[in-house]
């Protein structure tokens, strides 16, 4: 420090003495070396702030932006604003009260993250095949109809962030379709913890089979709509084309996946790479860009909902043909309660309560037992991996053999996207900085858990 | 059952030279009652937490192939196979590799570059804490793919003491570990020595502590309900 500014700082503590008090300053750094760098840039500089609470910064996000003029010359992104300590909660539950908390996460695209830790789970307690056939395929219909709302969301924040506001009428009108579904068949539309542990919490609704078919053409045509309004509208290939540009080695550099991997060329889907939940036996393409901006992102992820809606239809094919239990057979691991959706959510059904508080005294001991206490799972660790909208969601959970998960952790796609926020935005123009934002389609809730 | 038994001559003869499962902890009791008199009997149970024992030759599936090849790409570099590598453990299906802290690079390094490994992609670090595991508490946890090679899979593990907790970034090989290497950081305290900017990823700045670790209080509250009041959860009966 020099005299001069130790002078200030001296002068500065007593009047503030004088003021209202003692004050605290920060220091320690060797401030000289950062006023002289900044005294000797363009005198046009400045940060800005935008967010956390921005209408176009996605969600909480902070984006701390260095401009000179109009241009970007350093973006680095402030996260954590979300972070609801997630993981550690789940240190405290049963495995199965786990899926209640991460399904929390990516709260766009909730039965990824049910399902990924629940894939994870079973694979510890070793019991992957024994899961009925008919619990993965309504994991892998349920799956599908996610990712298209996860992309419609994604398309629809965007265009709002845009200006355009049609773009979020039609994107969320059409989600609709997918949330009542979803509210049919779990009883609520997002945070559903209908995935569990062995399979899932409750069969198919009468009617849900012929509500998705119903749907699936409605959808089509709506994304059509959106496709007719984007696709070739000269502001959105303006605003969009050979910006936010991050080719091949930069997604491989950042570990970015997903659509913005599949936007570079490369038709990396680990539902084709590594099948899982059977998506072997489903007949699909992986759509690809090679233009590595954000207009090849928004057309992948256009030619994504297709794709998923083909998806569907099969699924839904198959579940007629594919009757059966949809949760293990094991009892020391299924879940005990038959669920039934009622006028507040899903619940144990009458029948059950009937049975376990009327009739049966060891089925409420096994209810009992295994409500409370949880089943236990041998010790190790796992590590799966799903496809989800935004792109690999992995799970790693440690189990010491006890009830509760030892520690669960989440590789969430959208917390590695967002790690090139910075490299695809330095030496553009601020406005599109927003373009950038949308076309990695971060969901704060997943990036800071 | 007397005490007799359970001397070393009484236990079934020893296969070969089959590696122990690793005891990462040991556990007494049940139901997780520590006060009261114990009339179940079940507060006298001693359980060994058994973690998979490292594996021996053949592994099976593709992981020979890659334990021969991550051999031969150390060759000639800082450290070999066997002072790289501390152990390797095949378990349902997954490959974890235990490196010693001090070649994590080089080995990621080798992974990252020789043609036949080709782990382009870093997935990310993990951390978990084992608080009896003395001169080994933190673990990280790497998850590396391979799409070159069809989506293989393989983890690495790096352990440190809690009293030395530094493990070397390995961000100059993998760059998508930078913001996983912090959350790492904010989360377990592991310092990522050569980190290009090792500051806290989710905790505010001034945080203190780091929250993810096994010493660190949940800071559940009790919560009131028709007078009666429900313990937070980390004060709850737990069955383990």
């Amino acid at each position: 420090m020099t005299e001069q500014t130790r002078d200030i700082r001296a002068t500065s503590v007593a009047d503030a003495k004088d003021d209202e008090g003692a004050h605290v300053y920060a220091g320690g750094g060797d401030w000289d070396a950062i006023v002289d760098e900044a005294a000797s840039l363009h005198e046009e500089r400045i940060v800005v702030n935008m967010g956390p609470q921005h209408p176009s910064s996605h969600g909480v996000l902070r984006m701390i932006i260095e401009l000179d003029g109009e241009s970007v010359t350093e973006a680095k992104a402030g996260v954590g604003y979300l972070h609801t300590g997630i993981e550690k909660s789940m240190e405290f539950r049963t495995w199965t009260q786990g899926v209640t908390f991460c399904t929390r996460m990516d709260y766009v695209a909730p039965l990824f993250n049910e399902t990924a830790y629940c894939l994870a789970v079973e694979n510890l307690l070793g019991i992957t095949d024994q899961i009925p056939e008919r619990a993965t395929i309504i994991r892998v219909l349920m799956m599908e109809l996610n990712r298209v709302g996860s992309h419609l969301v994604a398309l629809a924040t965007g265009g709002l962030e845009l200006g355009a506001t049609t773009v979020m009428t039609i994107g969320f009108r059409e989600r609709e379709r997918i949330l009542a579904i979803f509210e049919m068949i779990t009883g609520l539309r997002m945070n559903h913890a209908y995935v569990r542990p062995g399979g899932v919490a409750q069969d198919l609704p009468p009617g849900a089979i012929d509500k998705v078919r119903d749907a699936i053409p409605l959808l089509r045509r709506g994304i059509g709509e959106l496709e007719r309004l984007l696709n070739e509208n000269p502001i959105v290939r303006g605003r969009m084309v050979n910006v936010a540009y991050l080719d091949l080695t930069g997604c491989m550099a950042l570990g970015v996946t997903g659509p913005m991997l599949r936007s570079t060329g490369l038709p990396h889907d680990l539902r084709k790479s590594d099948p899982y939940c059977g998506y072997e036996n489903y007949e699909f393409d992986v759509p690809v860009r090679d233009t590595c901006d954000a207009y090849g992102r928004m057309r992948v992820r256009m030619d994504e909902m297709y794709e998923s809606l083909k998806i569907v239809e099969q699924a839904a094919d198959k579940l007629q043909n594919t009757p059966g239990p949809v949760m293990v057979e094991d009892k020391k691991i299924a879940w005990p309660a038959q669920l039934a959706i009622g006028s507040d959510g899903m619940g144990n059904s009458l029948d059950h309560i009937r049975e376990i508080m009327g009739t049966s005294m060891e089925s409420l001991i096994h209810h009992f037992k295994l409500v409370t206490e949880g089943f236990r799972v041998p010790p190790g660790q796992a590590y799966v991996a799903v496809e989800s909208p935004k792109g690999e969601l992995g799970v790693h959970v440690v189990s010491d053999g006890g009830t509760r998960p030892y520690r669960a952790h989440f590789r969430e796609p959208s917390f590695n996207n967002l790690q090139a926020f910075s490299a695809m935005c330095e030496g553009g123009q601020l406005g599109d900085v927003i373009v950038a934002v949308a076309s990695i389609d971060p969901v704060m809730g997943g990036v800071d858990r | 059952m007397s005490r007799d038994d359970e001397t070393p001559d009484n236990l079934p003869a020893a296969q070969g030279a089959t590696p122990e499962p690793v005891v990462i902890d040991v556990r007494q009791g049940m139901f997780g009652a520590s006060d009261g008199g114990d009339t179940s009997g079940f507060g006298g149970l001693v359980t060994n937490v058994l973690f998979p024992a490292a594996a021996a030759r053949p592994y099976g599936g593709y992981f020979d192939e890659i334990a021969d090849q991550l051999e031969r790409a150390l060759v000639g570099g800082s450290a070999s196979y066997a002072q790289a590598i501390e152990r390797v453990v095949v378990d349902r299906g997954e490959m974890t590799v235990f490196v010693a802290r001090e070649h994590i690079l080089g080995v990621a390094r080798a992974l990252r570059d020789d043609p036949a490994l080709r782990f382009e992609m870093c997935l990310g670090v993990s951390g978990a804490h084992y608080p009896q595991e003395t001169g080994r508490e933190l673990h990280a946890v790497y998850h590396l793919l391979s799409i070159t090679n069809g989506g293989r899979r393989v983890r690495l593990e790096v352990t440190c003491p809690d009293d030395d907790r530094h493990i070397p970034s390995i961000v100059e090989v993998y760059p998508a570990n930078d913001w996983n290497e912090r959350e790492t950081w904010d989360f377990f305290g592991i310092v990522f020595d050569g980190h290009p900017a090792l500051t806290r990823m989710f905790m505010p700045d001034d945080w203190q502590g780091h929250p993810q670790r096994k010493d660190y209080p949940l800071g559940g509250i009790p919560v009131e309900y028709k007078g009666a009041t429900v313990p937070p959860p980390d004060e709850r009966r737990k069955y383990s």
